[in-house]
């Protein structure tokens, strides 16, 4: 069984006690314990169910890299699935489930996938369910999707919330083992700007568990100075429980910082996403072990040997009373020596090398553990828990020599550098034959903006397995002081990827790779059989590497297997690729503090409130919120809007156009900058005027439209749709910047400076009047021209101009005095009959008047012809933005669709979106059209339907009745009618 | 080529599956070849396969730079929809997703087309009147759509917020046959069956150059020596304007790189597609449990194939806020694909300047579903050496006409 030791663990408190639930269970641990060390310290090795077969699961690993010990975590607003159990600190409190079994953990029915696995190998799926053709869908992939999966689903938003923090350094160094700890205290001692994170909750990484002597001090001791050092340099931040998580372009690092896991409810944020570009980055991220690929290695027990090393000296929690150990290194002596100087069991080692040499061979010998050389673990034995091995020569093809009785299996198949944010960015690993693994090559570093290498690796991750090689890296590297590690002499591994080497198919079908994933050293020979010999072909085969740990533990394995299966050499196979993040991040931390209301950010408009407390629907436009309609008591929307029309053109009402966009042009050459834009001419607009104008992008599609006024010789204002705005702006500073940047101009984007009400109706300048400042008489001000002054002593600038059909004052005014000018206009137009209108109001009358609506009317595959604007083209000017793209065969078509103005035969409302359907079909069997509804309304004004749509031939179809279809399957009638439904010779709006 | 099956399964079992043969074949290349197809992704494979099914042209080469279906092919979202606004686009794609119906049995390799059904969410009026002009376009293309009901948007995806406090979901564009598919078990597929005809696929081989006479192909150098062929097909998307340079002509093509990422796996709790184009993000479970996003692309030209941040937290902040019971999953890998984007967003599938030789490319970031219909009009229009109905609109030469196919219209973002 796995227990807590009496005494030792360097990293718990055993006066705080801290108890939690797993499957309901009761259990407790000390504080400074991992979920993990705290589960096997209540002899729980059987924590999940693998992902294909169900096989029961242990706890393999003590970090990151663990495969398979994954929990559903936390309740309510808090459950989270997958919940690492190596890197989960214990608190009290804490609840946690095992994963994807049913009915339980212990007895999981979908076990029978084990006993079917022979029927099951790698990609069997592609194989097979392909009859009857429905059943896929029916029958077999629920049954797959069910059983696979791994945690459950959380239930509802949660109550945590997230931050980004922002930094930058001259050098982010990752890892806070001495590599990582030293380069900081060089680099912060040269005066850098330095950013040590490390993921773990301790400084010092694995130096402390191997008894490491450095400077002459225990590893322990130098740590604590170390990190006592750092912390008085004010150029150096320390962060503890912050991985790094991705390098991307240009030296930007993203680091997660579990600020409150180990703390929930305190009311920190739960993570903090730190958000940092670096001048460089530096990798001391160490290695991670290797397991060794022998029958029967994922049964509950065996375990990594530096986790069972981890789990004696770290929290005092022995893995089994009696552990075998089996290595092709003689780093795994160590834990042979820990197991044994704790008082455990070391029943044997098992060694795959012939000849031992090393230093501490001889000292396991020497503290009396039975050393077998040249041998392997043909088979583990146990089901939910090991209870022996049996052991054969490695030479050999899996003869039993003898069965040897243990309760835990520590293994270790070397060392794999963790090269993944050397990778992220494209640099480039080469095979160390030696070590047996990929380290990253300094020749082909990933290189930043100007070309010079952006991540430099030190220490383990470099390949530099001891302390004192580690140590040695760091100075190489980075200079400072030397510092000296003590160097225990280690004889060369033997680099062996199955176990024993000539296992037959039985054998290698119970080799597990993948863990998690199930992927078995016969999985990856029948993809390389199979021809998937691409290691992202093999990969996607047989899935292995995609599980949770993205292969920490598994491809280097997989890869040898595969290289073997090709009769290849390692390197000749490669890798697969590196991605962010280096560990799962949360959504929730990615997307920081975006949630609800401020997911993004709200615009409004000085007035906002008002519409908000008048009752006013709102809807989103861009990031704007604009009044659809003002309902009242007992109204639906649509009378809202009919009434709100109706009064408008009986009375007046009042729109708030603020959104609209408002860009100032300013410059000697402003002029021939905006004849350029827009298809007629700006340059000879009169100071004091307005005009209507289009722009085109270069295909010469209609883009944006909106009035034009000229404020001095050298300033004119565009206004430009409300979503169009910022994109206007940019598309002007494109040009600008890009193009025609020794123009002499000048843009600013002043939406928000200025509130913008527009007062439509016949009774529109009453009301004004009666505010009273300055004259707004048809003689001073008629239409299309603008005027500044002041309107119930606020300053105002007047605009005659219309987009309702009606006599119609657009008012601007500085933003602070929108509210109280759209208070003072609404008081002094009570006794004229005013009322708001929104936005659909205001859609459903300029469509009565025949005025086009971007976005409506336009689609980007629109012209100002095809709306019958080729008023507004200057035919006078050199050039403009679209003229040679119109000028193409196709949009010069006569066949073009066109604008025309539908009424229906019955006076009902043409559907939004509809076609106008044409005799017989195309060659791809397709129903042949000739035109189509752009904008359909009920006129409240006209008491019917009235419709603007493009049809073959426009105007030319006056008269002309055609069908438009439904998606009932029936179609509606309608006479092509002049899209002028309203005041045809534009009175009222001249009035 | 051995026919897969439950049972070819059971009688390999009892042999350890040591006797299952290869996939496909790894031959050395012949000296000259009816048809040269560049680029062994699916849409490379899908060309070829068709010439032999359809055509009988089966001396065919597909030459392969890298490793078979490993660039867009096999880093997609797997979505698969016809739901196209534009007659040529509903055409082409509705042609893949009537093959995709029947292609796990067509090639005897399971691509695990699931037909679970999409969702376009509308969350504007404006959208809202798009995806209505969609409906209505789509009934006249004898695409099945409908518009639905906010309500009817919640009984299909429960996990959904449908009264989020910015975007309200005011109703859904649904394609019931729409769905996924397993995207690398399509370029495996083809290329069986590809192998399964006689024609060698050529794997690790870089086109270094196009060689022609009198305005005609002949053939290519490849990092294997020059291969000689009648008719060359070019079906390489992100590569398209270099291999079109060899060819000796300019395509008005880009290269962008599309961000996508997946979620730690999660048992199932979500069974259709959803797009959301307002917020910029699209969502669906993968069957191993993860929950596959797709998001934008980057606002620059690359090829690196590479995640960037900016797209994924614009991404997951939009699915959070509609789903908000994923902030608590995690991520588990980002990666970006490198799209080949045309002015109007549609492909090219094309006759060129030069002589017997094909383009098709420009599929943007709509590629996967298109798969199966753009082999079956690709190899239409190379066996015949003249565009039919799927391929006539687009011509390389729209461009200089004018003449866009622009899908642009009916959904802002990625399609």
């Amino acid at each position: 069984m796995s227990t807590r030791l009496q005494k030792g663990g360097r990293l718990i408190d055993r006066t705080r006690s801290a108890s939690f639930t797993f499957n309901g269970k009761r259990l407790s641990g000390f504080a400074g314990d991992t979920l993990a060390s705290s589960l096997l310290a209540n002899d729980q090795m059987l924590v999940g169910r693998s992902f294909k077969y169900h096989r029961p699961r242990g706890i393999v690993a003590s970090g990151a890299e663990e495969p398979n010990a994954l929990v559903n975590m936390g309740e309510g607003g808090r459950f989270e699935p997958n919940q690492r159990v190596t890197t989960t600190e214990l608190f009290d409190g804490l609840t946690a489930t095992s994963q994807n079994h049913w009915p339980s953990l212990e007895f999981d029915v979908g076990v029978v996938n084990n006993y079917a696995a022979r029927f099951l190998p790698a990609g069997f799926y592609y194989k097979t369910f392909m009859f009857p053709r429905f059943a896929w869908k029916h029958v077999f992939e629920p049954i797959v999707r069910q059983s696979a999966g791994l945690g459950k689903v959380p239930q509802g938003p949660e109550v945590d919330r997230y931050e980004y923090a922002y930094a930058f350094c001259d050098l982010f160094i990752v890892g806070g083992g001495i590599a990582g700890l030293q380069a900081a205290l060089v680099a912060g001692q040269a005066g850098s700007r330095v950013i040590l994170v490390e993921q773990t909750a301790h400084w010092g990484g694995r130096a402390p568990v191997d008894g490491d002597v450095i400077d002459g001090k225990p590893a322990d001791q130098w740590v604590k100075d170390t990190v006592q050092a750092l912390e008085k340099l004010p150029n150096v931040t320390l962060r503890l429980r912050t991985m790094a998580s991705g390098v991307y372009d240009h030296g930007y690092v993203l680091a997660d910082e579990k600020v409150a896991d180990h703390t929930p409810g305190d009311g920190r944020p739960r993570h903090r996403l730190w958000r940092i570009r670096a001048g460089k980055i530096i990798s001391a991220q160490g290695a991670i072990e290797r397991p060794l690929s022998f029958a029967g290695n994922d049964i509950p027990g065996v375990m990594l040997a530096s986790a069972v090393r981890d789990y004696v000296v770290n929290f005092a929690v022995s893995p089994g009373d009696r552990t075998v150990v089996v290595t092709n290194n003689d780093d795994a002596y160590r834990t042979a020596i820990a197991l044994k100087e704790a008082g455990l069991e070391v029943p044997a080692i098992i060694d795959a090398r012939t000849s031992l040499t090393g230093d501490l061979p001889a000292k396991a010998k020497a503290m009396g553990i039975r050393v077998e050389a040249g041998r392997a673990v043909v088979k583990v034995k146990g089901g939910k828990r090991v209870t022996g091995v049996s052991i054969g020569l490695q030479a050999g093809e899996g003869a039993v020599l003898e069965d040897i009785a243990c309760d835990a299996v520590a293994m270790s198949g070397g060392w794999s550098p963790v090269v993944h944010l050397w990778s992220h960015c494209a640099g480039k690993l080469v095979w160390d034959e030696a070590q047996a693994h990929f380290r990253p090559d300094p020749k082909r570093p990933p290189t930043n903006q100007d070309g010079a290498a952006m991540v430099a690796i030190v220490g383990a991750a470099n390949g530099n397995l001891s302390a004192a090689a580690a140590l040695a890296d760091v100075a190489a590297q980075l200079g400072g002081s030397a510092v000296t590690a003590v160097e225990v002499p280690e004889a060369a591994m033997l680099a062996v990827w199955i176990m024993p080497q000539g296992a037959g198919p039985a054998l290698k079908m119970k080799m597990w790779l993948d863990y998690q994933n199930d992927v078995k050293v016969s999985d990856v020979q029948l993809a390389a059989r199979e021809g998937y010999t691409s290691v992202e072909h093999t990969k996607r085969y047989t899935t292995l590497g995609m599980a949770t740990d993205q292969g920490k533990l598994s491809n280097i394995n997989g890869l040898a297997v595969l290289a073997g299966a090709l009769n290849d050499q390692i390197p000749n196979v490669g890798t697969t690729t590196f991605r962010p993040p280096y560990t799962p991040v949360p959504f929730g931390a990615l997307a920081g503090e975006s949630r609800g209301e401020i997911f993004q950010p709200l615009r409004k408009s000085p007035m906002h409130g008002w519409h908000e407390a008048h009752n006013a629907y709102l809807e989103p436009v861009g990031l704007w919120r604009r009044a659809y309609c003002y309902p009242r008591a007992g109204e639906n929307h649509e009378q809202a809007v009919n009434r709100e029309i109706l009064n408008a053109r009986a009375n007046v009402g009042m729109l708030d156009a603020s959104t609209l966009g408002k860009i100032i042009v300013k410059g000697p050459d402003a002029g021939r900058f905006l004849d350029m834009l827009y298809t007629n001419v700006m340059s000879n607009l009169g100071i004091g005027k307005c005009r209507y104008g289009l722009m085109c992008n270069e295909q010469g599609f209609l883009s944006d439209d909106g009035v034009v006024i000229r404020l001095s010789e050298d300033s004119w204002l565009c206004h430009t749709t409300t979503g169009g705005a910022d994109r206007i702006h940019g598309w002007m500073e494109d040009w600008l910047q890009c193009e025609w940047w020794d123009w002499k101009v000048y843009t600013a984007n002043v939406t928000e400076e200025y509130a913008q009400i527009a007062v439509a109706g016949p009774n529109a300048r009453k009301v004004l009047e009666k505010l009273g400042g300055m004259d707004v008489s048809k003689e001073t001000l008629p239409f299309m021209t603008f005027a500044d002054g002041t309107l119930g002593g606020l300053p105002v600038r007047v605009h005659r101009i219309s987009f309702s059909g009606e006599l119609s004052y657009e008012i601007a005014t500085p933003a602070s005095h929108g509210l109280a000018l759209w208070e003072a206009l609404i008081e002094a137009g009570q006794e004229f009959g005013v009322m708001p209108y929104g936005t659909e109001a205001m859609h459903i009358m300029r469509a009565e008047k025949g005025f086009i609506m971007i976005g409506d009317e336009t689609d980007g595959t629109v012209i100002p012809q095809d709306l019958n604007l080729g008023w507004a083209i200057s035919k006078k000017k050199a050039d403009y933005l679209g003229k040679r793209g119109q000028e193409r065969t196709h949009l010069a078509s006569p066949d073009r669709w066109k604008l025309a103005g539908f009424e229906t035969l019955t006076g009902g409302v043409i559907p939004d979106g509809s076609y106008i359907i044409a005799d017989g079909h195309n060659a791809n069997g397709q129903r042949n059209t000739q035109g189509r509804v752009t904008s359909t309304y009920y006129s409240p004004t006209l008491k019917k339907g009235i419709a603007m749509g493009l049809i073959k031939g426009g105007m030319d179809r006056l008269g002309d009745v055609v069908e438009f279809n439904t998606v009932a399957g029936s179609t509606v009638k309608a006479k092509v009618v002049d899209p002028v439904f309203y005041d045809k010779d534009g009175e009222k709006g001249n009035a | 080529m051995k026919r897969y099956s439950v049972f070819a399964i059971a009688k390999q079992a009892m042999n350890y599956h040591l006797g299952w043969e290869k996939a496909w074949a790894s031959p050395a290349p012949k000296k000259e070849y009816d048809v040269v197809i560049v680029g062994a992704g699916g849409h490379g494979l899908a060309t070829a396969y068709y010439l032999g099914k359809n055509h009988g042209i089966k001396n065919v080469a597909i030459i392969e730079k890298g490793w078979l279906g490993g660039g867009n092919t096999g880093r997609n979202t797997t979505i698969i929809r016809s739901n196209y606004l534009q007659d040529p686009s509903a055409a082409i794609y509705d042609k893949a997703l009537q093959l995709y119906e029947g292609l796990s049995q067509d090639l005897n390799y399971n691509v695990m087309f699931s037909p679970r059904g999409l969702l376009m969410l509308a969350q504007t009026h404006h959208e809202v009147r798009g995806y209505l002009r969609t409906v209505h376009a789509n009934m006249l293309q004898g695409v099945t759509t409908e518009y639905i009901s906010p309500a009817r948007v919640k009984e299909l995806v429960p996990i959904i917020n449908i009264d989020g406090p910015r975007y309200p979901v005011l109703g859904a564009l649904y394609q019931p046959r729409g769905g996924t598919g397993r995207h690398d078990a399509v370029a495996w597929g083809y290329a069986r069956a590809c192998s399964a005809m006689g024609m060698d696929i050529i794997q690790q081989t870089e086109v270094t150059a196009v060689r022609q006479e009198g305005g005609v192909v002949k053939g290519v150098e490849t990092t294997k020596g020059f291969i000689g062929c009648k008719k060359l097909g070019v079906v390489v998307a992100g590569h398209s304007g270099q291999l079109a340079e060899m060819a000796g002509f300019r395509l008005p093509i880009e290269a962008v790189a599309l961000q996508a990422l997946v979620s730690e796996p999660i048992k199932p709790c979500m069974d259709v597609v959803v797009m959301a184009n307002t917020v910029h993000g699209y969502m669906s479970q993968s069957d191993k449990g993860e929950m596959v996003i797709g998001g934008g692309t980057d606002g620059f030209n690359n090829f690196t194939q590479r995640g960037s941040f900016h797209h994924v937290e614009e991404t997951l902040r939009a699915l959070i806020e509609t789903f908000p019971m994923i902030s608590r999953l995690k991520m588990l890998r980002q990666w970006g694909g490198i799209v080949d984007m045309t002015g109007d967003r549609s492909p090219i599938l094309s006759k060129t300047p030069l002589g017997n030789c094909f383009f098709n490319c420009g599929w943007g970031t709509g590629g996967f579903k298109a798969i199966p219909g753009s082999g079956w009009a690709m190899a239409e229009l190379m066996a015949k050496g003249e565009p039919g109905p799927l391929t006539e609109e687009f011509s390389m030469w729209r461009f200089k006409e004018g003449k866009f196919i622009d899908e642009s219209v009916a959904a802002g973002v990625a399609h």
